[in-house]
């Protein structure tokens, strides 16, 4: 990765016009899209490329001879191609998924359950989206493997220091979230997959957040298996992605069983399709992987180097801004390094609810909850924070915007 | 709907001062009712003499709706039978679903939750203080002595489901 310094940053102002939705007005006022960690907005060119597949190109795909499916084919088996070029994977393991937890399942599911013996270990973290925490407690109850957890410091980065402890011959998968949706952390995978593999243990980096905002690559991470969602990176609802090492794919078993995934079908009994197919049973949602290889194209343009050099800046503005707010806490690292902006916080006297009911009055639309992670808000001792999380599109009039409305507030409430 | 409408200045002063708040010592009855999807819980302590409310207190966190909507019930139901406050509680549930206007005359400081009516999602909030007075009111004419309700992601439902089960034994419990 080049130095972030040494990048010019993008400027969100030559993105915008790209994406109708923040054209909108809420309430009489402009929207200020804050909540990008939980979907992102769409630029014209995915649903240009949506709108394009089923005006002109629609039929299902693999099987038929005629033109359109040949088309459509081209199209789904193009994009694959296309995303597996972003992700640094080989396209024969980059699998399409509806989103990133169905991606975990599939490997909780077709790894774990065949792999997994009564007292091997799961290890996990303290900060993983429940995504990647539910399936394995799934699969640890119908296996009887134990789930572990590396814990979160109050720096809010992983305690690396308790990993040599909790990493043992019977640690099967690390389960790792490769950037925290709540508090923007970014953890050193390649660092703990190095650790892990050495202990024998398999890696599964959840990158739902990395992909969007980092253009991480699974070689970079060192990870056997990385998932995403598509939504995140300004693609469509309703397409995720795994991508793993190939010899590992291979070796496993089905995940949903059906049509496309199979090579032959007897009555009583059926043999596999290759990888990536095997994975794939049913027909697929190929508008949504077309409007995702859109989207990728779209960041490929933009130069996911000025993104992250722009959401850098941006983020270190908004931390500093976020500063001034009396009675505000921010829950994740206080620095700019290793960090995304992902900006959780509480203020003092008004509960996030109220916070966001509040900014929504001024348009700006930010989450508050507990944002699918209830164990790491219960290490914080919180039962909900605020969270506003930024993109390529974010401007700094907006954390403005944010900083105002937040002052406005802390008044009504306290 | 503009902010003034939804956090309307009486719903804002329940929400700082809340009233009838803390623990009773001498409860008949405790009940904790929480909702995991936002964190708002509260413990309601409820006393009866006969089929009066003697005495009722909140104790509570989250929300200014859910607070604040906990402390006008106090008050709309200290003193009262407890049928009357059931059917307070049975008006308050109806006006947030919008099936009917807001009487003040029933439902005093309650009326001022008209803008919440318009935010299903913030229903639950509003609704979490008069669903735990009504499940007390039961358990207490039951005589059971504490209660615990976790409200899930369809929390509305349930609630609502709740407070016709209560209703119903209510009424049956007033013609023994």
């Amino acid at each position: 990765m080049t130095s972030l310094s040494a990048v010019a940053a993008l400027d969100p102002a030559e993105v915008r016009p790209d994406f109708p939705i923040l054209s909108r007005q809420i309430g009489g006022k402009p929207l200020v899209y804050l909540d990008s960690a939980a979907t992102s907005q769409k630029p014209q060119a995915v649903l240009d490329a949506m709108d394009d597949y089923y005006r002109l190109h629609n039929a299902n795909v693999h099987r038929g001879v005629h033109t359109l499916a040949e088309e459509a084919t081209a199209a789904f088996e193009g994009a694959r191609g296309r995303i597996a070029g972003f992700i640094g994977a080989s396209e024969r393991a980059t699998v399409f998924t509806k989103n990133a937890t169905e991606a975990i399942n599939l490997v909780a599911y077709a790894w774990g359950l065949r792999n997994l013996r009564s007292g091997d270990e799961i290890l996990v973290t303290e900060m993983e989206h429940h995504a990647n925490l539910v399936p394995w407690q799934l699969v640890a109850k119908l296996t009887g493997a134990r789930l572990k957890a590396i814990p979160v410091g109050d720096d809010f980065r992983l305690d690396l220091s308790a990993l040599d402890g909790l990493l043992t011959e019977r640690t099967r998968m690390v389960a790792v979230s490769a950037m925290s949706n709540v508090l923007g952390t970014v953890n050193p995978v390649a660092g703990i997959a190095a650790k892990a593999h050495a202990a024998g243990a398999l890696v599964l980096a959840d990158a739902s957040q990395a992909v969007p905002h980092l253009g991480t690559t699974i070689g970079g991470l060192g990870a056997d298996f990385m998932v995403f969602t598509g939504h995140k990176a300004l693609g469509p609802m309703g397409v995720g992605v795994l991508a793993a090492r190939e010899e590992l794919l291979d070796s496993m078993e089905p995940f949903l069983g059906g049509g496309e995934m199979i090579r032959d079908v007897q009555l009583d009994s059926a043999t596999w399709n290759d990888i990536p197919w095997r994975f794939e049973a049913g027909t697929p949602n190929v508008a949504e992987a077309v409007g995702l290889a859109a989207a990728v194209d779209y960041l490929d343009k933009a130069g996911m180097d000025r993104v992250r050099a722009a959401e850098h800046q941006l983020t270190g503005y908004a931390l500093g801004r976020l500063a001034e707010v009396d009675g505000l806490r921010i829950f994740g690292p206080s620095d700019t390094e290793q960090r995304g902006g992902m900006l959780s916080f509480t203020l003092e006297g008004v509960h996030p609810h109220d916070v966001a009911q509040v900014l929504d009055a001024d348009g700006i639309a930010v989450r508050a909850g507990h944002h699918c992670a209830k164990p790491l808000m219960r290490r914080f001792g919180v039962t909900a924070t605020t969270r506003a999380s930024l993109y390529l599109y974010t401007t700094t009039a907006e954390i403005d915007a944010l900083v105002d409305a937040l002052g406005k507030s802390r008044a009504l409430f306290t | 709907m503009g902010l003034q409408d939804l956090y309307q200045e009486i719903i804002l002063d329940h929400y700082k001062k809340p009233r009838n708040a803390g623990r009773l010592e001498d409860a008949s009855v405790e009940v904790h009712h929480y909702n995991p999807v936002c964190g708002d819980e509260l413990t309601l302590g409820l006393r009866l003499e006969g089929d009066r409310v003697a005495a009722i207190a909140v104790d509570g966190q989250g929300c200014a709706i859910s607070q604040g909507s906990a402390s006008v019930m106090t008050e709309l139901v200290d003193g009262l039978p407890v049928a009357e406050g059931l059917e307070k509680a049975e008006a308050f549930r109806q006006f947030m679903h919008g099936e009917i206007e807001a009487d003040e005359d029933v439902l005093g400081d309650g009326v001022a939750f008209a803008g919440v009516a318009k935010l299903p999602i913030r229903v639950k909030c509003a609704l979490l203080g008069w669903m735990a007075f009504k499940d007390a009111a039961v358990r207490a004419s039951a005589g059971e002595s504490s209660g615990e309700t976790v409200y899930g992601e369809g929390a509305d439902e349930s609630a609502t489901q709740a407070m016709e089960q209560a209703r119903k034994e209510a009424e049956r419990g007033s013609d023994r």
